[in-house]
Formats: C-alpha cells, structure tokens, sequence
C-alpha cells in the first residue's frame, strides 16, 4: 500500500484495491437543510464518497462546500465539486482550505456548466483558471504552497478528481485530454454518464494502452434512466451525451411502468460490466433525483456491504 | 476592428430629449466599416429622430471625422462645439469617452453599443475574435483564440459539453477547441495538445496604457 495522500476514505477504499462505487447529491434550491439530510440517508453506508454537486447546470443551489460540510457533519464522505464558473483563483483556494478545515477530504475540478444553461443567464461568468489548472493548484495546495508560491501553514490535502467525457468531440482529444489531467495532478476519474458501451470500450483500450490507468483511479459514470422519456431528453439537450438508439430503442419496448426497471437492469448489466473492465477501478453512481433508489442499485449491482476502512 | 451596433432608436431618443442643439457625430474608421456609425449611419440616425420627435426641438447637426480615437482629428470641432448644447457620438466607446475628454463640459452621449473586435465575414457579418487579454496564445492554439471564441475561455482542451463540432451553448457557434484540434492536426503540430498551459496572467484586469519603445527618447527630443 503506497502512502496515502489525502487519506480519505475513497482514496484508502481503492488504494486497497476494492471496486469503489461513489454517488451524487445535488443540494436545494433553498436553505433546506432537511431535504439534504433526507437524500443523505439513502446513500449513507451505500456509497464509499457522495459527490456534492456545485451549482449543476448553472442553477443557484445550495453552496457544495456548505452541503459537502452537511454531509460531513452526518458521518459521512463529501466529493466536493468545484467548477471553475463561479470562483476566481483566490475564492477557490480561500474554499479549498475552508473544505478542508471541514473535514472534506475529496474534491472533483469542472469546468462547470455554461451560465446560459441556468436561471440567471445574464451573469458574467469567471473562467478565472479552467479545470486543468485547478487540478494542478489543488496539487500545489496539497504539497503546501498558494499558487504565488507562498507557503501555506496547514496544507489541504485533497484527493483530487476531475471529469472525463469520452463522449464529447473531438473523440481523438479525449485520452489526450485525460491524460493531461493525470499529468496536472489528478489522483481519480469520473466519467461522463456512460451509455454507449461500444464506444467507451474503445476508450478505454486506448488508456490501457497509454498506461493511464495505472497512473489514476478511473471510475466508471452510471445513471439508471428511469424511463424512454428522461433517455430522449439526455439526447437531445444535455450537451455531450451519448445515448445509443438502442437504449431508447430497449427503454420503449416496454410497458411504461416497467421502464424504471429496464432502466435499472441496463445500469446493473454495464455495472457487472465495469467490474471485469481492465482499467475501470470503480463506478460513480449518478441517480439524478432518484437518491432513494441507491440502496436498491447497490445491493443489486452486489457491491454492498462497502468496506470499512 | 472595432465592431459596433446602434442602439435602439427609443433609447437614443430618451437620451437626448429636452436638448435643444444635439450634434451627431459619426467616426470613419472601424464603425463606419461595419456599418454602424459612419457618414450614412448618422445621416440614417438622424432621419430616424427627426420622424420621432416631429418639428419638436431637439435640432440635430451632423459630423463625421476621421476618427474620435485620435485628438488630432476631435480639434475639428471646436468651432462648432458652442452651437450645441449635447453630443451624440457614434464612435466606438473609446472614441466617445476621447470626444467627451476634449469637451469635458459637454454632455455626451453613446448612440452605439461597442460589441467586440472581429473581423469581417460578410457584409454586416461581424465576428468577435479577440478579447485583448494582452497574453496572446495564439502560436500554441492554430491561429483560433480560445479566450474569445471558447465561451469558458478554456485553455486546455476542449469541456465535455462540445456537441459534435458545435459549442454546448449554441449549435451554430463552433466549438473553439475542436477548429484547434482540426487546425493542429492540418499543421501536423498535435504534440501542442499534450502540453498544458499555466494558469493566464490577466494583464486586462486594471486600465492599460500601452508605451511602445522609442517613445520617451522621441518625447524628450521634441521637448527640448
């Protein structure tokens, strides 16, 4: 066992070699603490790490710092989402030692969502640093220095993440891309929901090839589709998505009220999939506003109980 | 160039009501050329505001100078300056502010939106490509400016959220960074794409003043 960086639990879970399964959380449009609480119960003991989302879609939400500090405070593990659209450098690092005064032990660097996408689109977005170099400065912040160079007393260490969309073009750029995040200091992967199996194959035989998945935990994106509808909609607006006809094919051969199922038969099925995929170390679980199915999901997909490290 | 677009007539209107002698002054360099505050334009603007305010006053004088971004040519005006008792500048935002530092007690007023620098695509197609960051990357980025035309600004390859070859904000803007990727690979200069740029220097965020070399040398040789 190599010496650990962060020492969280999602870094000590696949640090040890088990198949990590992570979830996500999106916080309230509100200051509902108790909504959060609510979804936090259907992933506790369910998932190795909860990805607190920051401001998805360019939606106000709930701050992720202050939602990843409330799972926190609930005993569990916080994926503290940064992206690079609301914060210039000196808020992202004031909230990177804020996180970790808090006891966040995890983070993923986005680009974030254009503000177009949201409920205020005439804001001025920041775009300050980009995700590649946010990955670095965590990196740097870990090792003790501010991005001027200066010394930091008490160092964040963080278990860095970043995205990956396979699915996005130029298709050629993406392991490039990947592997340049590696490079700038990330220590795991999550992907882009994954849908079309063949392509993500192909993917992953090139980071195989290029010894990437060696150098980097890569967790596999999941989202069970709950119905043909919610897989129609994914294609058609949701930028870099690729769903398959076949999946919006298979999700309709079935009665409507048996869609959720096939939906969550299809995540099972690339689940067992992952597991077996050389190069995959793991799966992030992305049940979008369906939190409570998780303790379903993990049981059937046989990844419970989680290990306790 | 400076690329510009004329503000909408109401709002130009509110803005010089309850003047009695309003000029307007046009510029004849960049938004002549795209067409929004040249000699025809203030012909065009100042038509428009008579119909809207019928025989009422304000009187309205036309001028258009080679440029309002160069003292030289602003000095034109000081003859007349005393007939009018408003400015209404068609100039860039540069111009308009040089125009109201000549006539400090003046008021001035903006009849065009300054949108961008771009280039010509068409006649009356302007495209931004520059945002003036002052930290050009263009030698590393085929030509394309990701600054500007990536709408994150991103500097290290292209968001998860390209849409083929299109941007995630729009399927007719192009996504900056797959022009890059398409343009490098022309070149047989892809390699670029495995380095990974710093974080910028913003040298844009404090007003900018630009001494080119010999300046000084020539400043004091004229002095003495």
């Amino acid at each position: 066992m190599s010496e650990l960086k962060s020492g969280s639990n999602l870094e000590k879970v696949l640090n040890a070699g088990y198949f990590a399964f992570t979830g996500e959380c999106g916080p309230p449009k509100g200051a509902n603490v108790e909504h959060l609480t609510e979804k936090f119960k259907f992933l506790k003991g369910n998932v190795d790490a909860v990805n607190i989302t920051d401001n998805q879609t360019a939606v106000v939400r709930m701050s992720s710092l202050a939602a990843s500090a409330l799972l926190v405070q609930e005993g569990m593990e916080a994926n503290f989402q940064m992206v690079c659209r609301d914060r210039n450098r000196l808020a992202m690092m004031a909230d990177i030692l804020g996180a970790h005064a808090l006891g966040i032990r995890n983070m993923l660097c986005l680009s974030g969502d254009h503000q177009t996408f949201g409920n205020h689109p005439e804001a001025k977005n920041v775009h300050d640093i980009d995700s590649m170099q946010l990955i670095r400065l965590v990196k740097t912040m870990r090792e003790g220095k501010f991005m001027n160079g200066d010394d930091i007393d008490v160092p964040p260490k963080m278990f860095i993440g970043a995205a990956c969309n396979p699915f996005a073009d130029p298709y050629e750029y993406r392991v490039y891309r990947l592997a340049n995040k590696i490079e700038a200091g990330a220590d795991f992967i999550q992907t882009q929901c994954i849908f079309n199996m063949e392509k993500f194959r192909d993917f992953m035989k090139k980071v195989v090839d290029m010894g990437l998945h060696e150098k980097c935990y890569i967790l596999a994106g999941v989202t069970p589709m709950k119905n043909a509808g919610m897989a129609n909609f994914m294609s058609k607006f949701v930028p870099g998505m690729d769903i398959p006809d076949d999946l919006i094919k298979r999700l309709k051969s079935v009665d409507k009220r048996d869609q959720s199922e096939e939906g969550i038969k299809f995540a099972l099925e690339q689940i067992e999939e992952f597991k077996e995929m050389e190069g995959v170390a793991g799966v992030h679980l992305m049940a979008i506003e369906w939190e409570h199915k998780v303790p379903e999901i993990a049981e059937r997909a046989k990844v419970l109980p989680r290990p306790q490290m | 160039m400076i690329i510009a677009e004329r503000k909408p007539l109401d709002e130009i209107k509110s803005m010089v009501e309850g003047f009695d002698k309003v000029l307007v002054i046009g510029c004849g360099t960049c938004v002549s050329v795209c067409l929004a505050g040249g000699s025809k334009e203030v012909s065009t603007l100042i038509s428009e505001l008579r119909l809207a305010f019928g025989n009422a006053k304000p009187e309205f004088g036309a001028e258009t100078l080679k440029r309002q971004c160069d003292m030289e040519f602003l000095s034109e005006l000081d003859v007349i300056a005393n007939d009018y008792d408003a400015f209404l500048s068609m100039a860039c935002g540069a111009g308009i502010q040089f125009l109201a530092e000549r006539f400090p007690e003046k008021p001035v007023f903006p009849a065009v939106n300054t949108t961008s620098i771009g280039v010509n695509r068409d006649v009356g197609v302007y495209e931004e490509n520059c945002r003036a960051c002052g930290t050009c990357v263009l030698g590393v980025t085929g030509g394309i400016c990701p600054v500007t035309t990536c709408a994150k600004g991103l500097f290290n390859g292209p968001c998860g959220g390209t849409n083929q070859t299109s941007c995630e904000i729009n399927p007719d803007q192009p996504c900056a960074w797959y022009k890059i990727y398409e343009r490098l690979e022309k070149q047989g200069r892809l390699d670029l794409i495995t380095e990974i740029t710093p974080a910028n220097n913003w040298v844009n965020q404090t007003p900018r003043t630009t001494i080119q070399p010999g300046y000084e040398e020539r400043a004091a040789a004229l002095k003495e």
